[in-house]
């Protein structure tokens, strides 16, 4: 693991620094142009979803590198009200913002692995990976 | 910011050439339907060369001011989407079926010209 960084998302703003940080990193690492384009997608989603739902929060993200793999690790990290139906967010078209409903499904299919963890009252965190191949 | 709007004969031209946050997105949906109604402009292009990232919610934006132009009598046609940001829309389920598009602002142009002669 290389380095680890974050960017504070509090301002609508945030959700686009948040993406031109995790294209500039993706690019380092070694991804080609479309899936820097999924990398920064899915971090827009994340940095949206944190600044919709929870105020605050923050993205971090961090190299990974270790024997064979090589791969971005992104985490999303909200004191949010948690989601109340997981299943139901993560079905296309559902929306409680009158948006698309096509962000966490979309997420997961932008990235190789998405890993989800909600309470309610507390947060939520969201973990998603992507390999270079 | 403020995305410029021009005017070419009964056309709009617009090309996005930054990073597109949401609230530029929205005061761009804003503008643009301000300049339809001021211009009278009957055709308008809007192209997406220069722009690497559309996520959900600049999708709805985009749909969402082709359909509202067209309430007010405008054609609009998307041009020059990146191969990446067709991959990724996809990839998001974001398939915009009823947005009229074109590989460039030439075949744009003739576009809306084909479909306002109609």
């Amino acid at each position: 693991m290389d380095f680890q960084s974050c960017v504070n998302i509090k301002k609508e703003w945030d959700i686009v620094g948040a993406r031109q940080l995790g294209r500039d990193i993706a690019k380092k690492i070694g991804f080609g142009t479309v899936d820097q384009a999924r990398i920064a997608t899915a971090i827009s989603e994340l940095a949206r979803n944190i600044y919709l739902y929870a105020g605050s929060g923050k993205v971090c993200f961090e190299a990974i590198d270790d024997m064979n793999h090589k791969g971005l690790s992104i985490i999303a990290v909200d004191e949010g009200p948690g989601i109340e139906e997981l299943s139901q967010v993560m079905e296309d078209g559902f929306s409680t913002s009158g948006g698309l409903g096509a962000g966490l499904p979309g997420v997961k299919r932008l990235m190789d692995e998405f890993d989800i963890v909600s309470e309610q009252g507390r947060g939520t965190e969201i973990k998603v990976v992507k390999w270079l191949r | 910011m403020r995305i410029p709007i021009l005017k070419l004969h009964n056309y709009l031209l617009i090309s996005i050439q930054i990073d597109l946050d949401d609230q530029t997105a929205i005061q761009f949906q804003e503008d643009l339907l301000n300049k339809i109604h001021s211009s009278g402009a009957t055709g308008v292009v809007i192209d997406l060369t220069s722009v690497d990232i559309i996520d959900s919610f600049i999708a709805k934006v985009l749909g969402d001011v082709v359909t509202m132009s067209d309430l007010m009598g405008a054609k609009v046609v998307l041009t020059g989407i990146q191969p990446a940001v067709a991959m990724t829309l996809i990839d998001l389920g974001i398939h915009m079926q009823d947005v009229p598009t074109a590989l460039d602002l030439e075949q744009g142009l003739i576009k809306l010209r084909q479909e306002l002669e109609e």
